[in-house]
């Protein structure tokens, strides 16, 4: 399976202040295939992923060196436009985060920012991705309603659809399905299934089965540390590394 | 052992009591006080006459050239004062991070400005008024009534927009938003009530301040009609009639006040109203 990578991080470095956060890490994320970065808490798995459509930009004081090549262009160059890298990546944070308007102007959020004025066309973009999400038919009829009204799991698909209304090529997920009950968990992740025949993903994830069903290639950091990353089969049956072995079989990493 | 703790329980919980009285029972006490004194004195000519001659002395008129002058300067000063805290607070909670200096700065001035006493800003209106060439005059009234309420306009909203949750702002960007749409089309929604409560209390400051207009508004007995003209103002219209020596005229002071009051308590009642129309697409 020879895939082309779609996104490169070469020695990437992320200091917070005096801390190292992401060390020197080197990960050739493949297109069109759903890449799990796992984990255990505090490891840099949102940095990482923050590092990629640049949101990582808006901490304080943070120190960047290495790259990270997106299409082949350098993210961090100066030449690049933060807004086109930042449209080309849908986003999903662990809790549901929506717009304060109504469900319709959610959807129609991004197109609009980038340009979109026509109504029809707005309307037809807004009922494509609810359906594509399979929310449609539980909003149809209260579009103009304020998004805050829908339950958790109904407001994560509506994030989901309103990253798509973007025509993105990269759908970025920082524990996606964490706040959800495991049905509508388990609705995000078919939906990733589905995109993946167009769509690259990134998932981070805490859940090792969730990376198990999912993933075809999977990124397991350590402290910053960028410990092993492969295809999923490999990782999964037959681990490299000792501290990745600990991890899958649940166990304490002792070896530091 | 339990039962001390109750009782320690008990004791903060009427410290707690007793203070929550003290607040809302001064409030119904200037409040009645006012409506005893005042409603007697209260009559239809007051509110749609503006004052004859002699009306400080107690005969014909009413007080309509300083109901219509303060309304005007009030929504004139807090509409300026808005036009300057708006990017303020934006530029503070958006475009600078939050660990920025000038940030800092920025605050500690208007810490500082909110600690001015009025008079202060009366008698600076009263020199900017002199360099600028002008007499007393609503227009000089609204440049120094703005500048007071500045401070606590552009702190309370300031305080308002810290409360935006960071995720927030992170998602709009990450939809390749710029930070003005992301200010304008999710900040200000997300906001718009507590923007319109701060407005409002500035609003009800500067309509109320006596000291600030002093030197810089005048006084008439003419309705307002220019700028660049004196104007008459609720409070200096309560000061004048309470000082003079006349019990009738006092009592006519009262009244004014309670014309005052009422302005004051109907904008934010409104507000209060109007303000749950807007919270329904608000994050909570
Ligand atoms: N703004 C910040 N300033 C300073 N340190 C930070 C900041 N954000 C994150 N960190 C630190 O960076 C490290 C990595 O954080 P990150 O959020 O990327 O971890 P994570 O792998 O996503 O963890 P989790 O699984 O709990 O979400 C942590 O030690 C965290 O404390
Ligand atoms: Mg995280």
């Amino acid at each position: 399976m020879e895939a082309k990578s779609h996104i490169k991080v070469r020695n990437l470095n992320v200091y917070y202040g005096s801390a190292h956060i992401l060390k020197d890490i080197t990960i050739d994320i493949p297109e069109k295939k759903i890449t799990a970065i796992i984990g255990p808490s505090g490891c840099g798995k949102t940095t990482l992923l923050k590092c990629f459509n640049r949101l990582i930009d808006l901490q304080d004081n943070v120190m960047l060196t290495g790259q990270v090549f997106v299409d082949d262009t350098d993210i961090f160059d100066n030449s690049t436009e933060v807004i086109q890298l930042r449209k080309k990546m849908g986003l999903l944070f662990q809790k549901p985060q929506i717009l304060p308007m109504s469900i319709y102007d959610n959807v129609a959020y991004g197109p609009r920012i980038h340009g979109l004025k026509n109504n029809k066309k707005l309307s037809e973009i807004v009922q494509h991705y609810l359906q594509e999400v399979s929310l449609w038919e539980e909003v149809k009829d209260r579009l103009h309603d304020s998004a805050a009204r829908l339950s958790v799991g109904q407001q994560q698909r509506l994030c989901l659809a309103r990253g798509l209304a973007n025509e993105p090529e990269i759908v970025l997920g920082d524990e996606p399905t964490y706040a959800l009950d495991p049905i509508s968990a388990e609705k995000i992740e078919k939906k990733f299934l589905e995109l993946r025949k167009n769509y690259t993903i990134v998932l981070v994830t805490h859940i090792l089965r969730q990376a198990k069903r999912l993933a075809d290639y999977v990124v397991f950091l350590y402290l910053g540390n960028l410990i092993e990353q492969g295809p999923a089969e490999e990782v999964f049956s037959n681990p490299r590394d000792s501290k990745t072995q600990s991890y899958l079989s649940g166990q304490f990493i002792t070896s530091a | 052992m339990i039962k001390r703790r109750k009782l320690v329980e008990l004791f903060f919980v009427s410290l707690m009591k007793v203070a929550t009285f003290i607040v809302v029972g001064s409030l119904f006490y200037i409040i009645i006080t006012i409506f005893i004194k005042g409603l007697p004195a209260i009559n239809l000519a007051m509110l749609i006459q503006t004052p004859k001659g002699g009306y400080y002395l107690g005969k014909e008129g009413g007080i309509l050239n300083a109901i219509l002058g303060s309304l005007l300067l009030g929504i004139s000063s807090s509409l300026l004062a808005l036009m300057i805290s708006l990017p303020i607070v934006f530029y503070l909670n958006i475009y600078l991070k939050k660990a920025s200096r000038f940030a800092l700065i920025i605050r500690f001035s208007f810490d500082v400005l909110f600690g001015i006493p009025s008079i202060v800003y009366g008698a600076f209106g009263f020199t900017l008024m002199m360099f600028m060439g002008i007499q007393a005059s609503l227009l000089a009234a609204i440049i120094t009534v703005a500048l007071l309420i500045l401070p606590i306009m552009t702190r309370s909203m300031d305080e308002i927009l810290k409360t935006v949750p960071f995720e927030l702002k992170e998602i709009s960007y990450a939809l390749g938003a710029t930070k003005l749409e992301t200010s304008l089309k999710v900040i200000l929604r997300q906001t718009f009530p507590g923007i319109l409560t701060a407005f409002l209390i500035s609003f009800g400051r500067g309509i109320s301040d006596a000291a600030s207009v002093l030197f810089t508004a005048g006084f008439t007995d003419l309705l307002p009609y220019s700028l660049f003209k004196p104007v008459a103002t609720l409070p200096l219209a309560i000061f004048f009639q309470l000082a003079t020596p006349f019990p009738e005229v006092q009592q006519r002071g009262y009244a004014a006040a309670l014309v005052l009051t009422i302005i004051i308590l109907i904008v934010s009642i409104g507000s209060r109203i109007s303000l749950k129309k807007f919270t329904r697409q608000v994050l909570k």
